[in-house]
């Protein structure tokens, strides 16, 4: 409940505060938010399966940020930063997928 | 059955607040609002504010491509422009030339009438006695001085094929222009400088004296606005056939 909250807060606050994001930060951003969403739906999957720990929530989250800004970083030093954040894109995508299609089976059995 | 899942997501909802539901909620927060701040970002209205140096770079470059590929193309449909804009200019100028020449030679010809300063040469001769020779003499004198157009009583224009003849009777003061009769009084009509056709006409042994010693009179106007109205009849070329 209070879970659902925070979501519906941050979204509130970023609608309020439409803050412009720094220039560093512009190609990490939209990857970073990718990457905790596939870390939320994770977790959903292991809340319905009754294995969810919070800690193991917030290492995957934040370690899944981290390392999707890491590699679109070395992406963009090597020069192939738009080819390599689209790839990370893809794997997240496919990621998200199967935790939704899990979270699918869970809740309707199909 | 407590491990459905459904049943978790319920007791999930109706759940105390907790410490791990709230390092949730923050997370959840924090996603919820980096998302947001994304997707305003995105919709804000430059379209390159989200991309990356590299695309720019690239656009950048495909864009001064394409322009200098268009400037190519302009400076040869202005190179062609140029050169269409010669060409008639061109065209332009020798229709004007050919015009004016046309004009010329018309008038000269006397297929159209005159206007401009000239003189008016009366011939009076009672007698009957100014044979053609002599108006002829007088019409060479007044080609020699620059005559353009020639007339003789209005009605008879006098050009290079012209021919003068006497009347049948030479008594009755009568000659023939190009088969057309004009009588005595003579009216000469001339189109040039009108000094230099004075003198043509009142020099020692010229037409006036020739015209006193048979008995007539010749008397000279000049105007500074004459009329030659008259045309001379359209000849067919035959024979002849210009070279190029």
């Amino acid at each position: 409940m209070i879970a659902l909250l925070g979501l519906v807060a941050g979204i509130v606050v970023g609608l309020i505060v439409e803050p412009s994001v720094p220039g560093a930060l512009q190609p990490y951003l939209p990857i970073a938010v990718v990457a905790a969403l596939d870390a939320t739906f994770g977790a959903l999957r292991a809340f319905l399966d009754g294995v969810f720990n919070e800690r193991v929530f917030v290492i995957s989250f934040v370690s899944n940020v981290i390392v999707a800004a890491l590699i679109v970083y070395l992406g963009d030093q090597l020069g192939v930063g738009s080819q390599l954040s689209t790839g990370v894109v893809v794997v997240l995508g496919i990621r998200i997928f199967s935790n939704v299609a899990a979270i699918r089976r869970r809740l309707l059995h199909a | 059955m407590p491990d459905r899942p459904l049943d978790r997501v319920r007791r999930g909802f109706a759940a105390r607040p907790s410490r791990s539901q709230a390092v949730v909620a923050v997370l959840l927060a924090l996603l919820g609002f980096a998302g947001t701040v994304q997707v305003s970002e995105v919709r804000s209205d430059d379209a390159y504010v989200g991309t990356r140096r590299d695309d720019l770079v690239q656009l950048l470059q495909s864009l001064s491509v394409a322009q200098s590929r268009a400037s190519d193309q302009l400076a040869e449909l202005e190179q062609t422009r140029d050169a269409l804009q010669l060409s008639s200019q061109q065209r332009r100028v020798a229709l004007e030339e050919s015009q004016d020449r046309l004009e010329t030679l018309r008038l000269l010809s006397g297929r159209s009438s005159a206007i401009g300063p000239g003189v008016t040469i009366t011939i009076e001769d009672p007698d009957g006695t100014v044979a053609a020779a002599t108006l002829l003499n007088a019409v060479e004198e007044l080609r020699d001085s620059g005559a353009e157009a020639i007339e003789i009583n209005d009605s008879a224009r006098v050009v290079a094929q012209t021919w003068f003849a006497d009347g049948a009777d030479p008594a009755d003061a009568t000659l023939v222009v190009d088969s057309r009769a004009v009588s005595a009084p003579y009216v000469v009509e001339v189109i040039g400088d009108p000094d230099t056709l004075v003198e043509a006409v009142a020099f020692p042994g010229g037409l006036t004296d020739e015209v006193e010693a048979l008995g007539g009179t010749v008397t000279i106007a000049k105007s500074d606005e004459l009329q030659v109205e008259s045309l001379a009849p359209e000849r067919a070329v035959t024979f002849g056939e210009p070279i190029t």
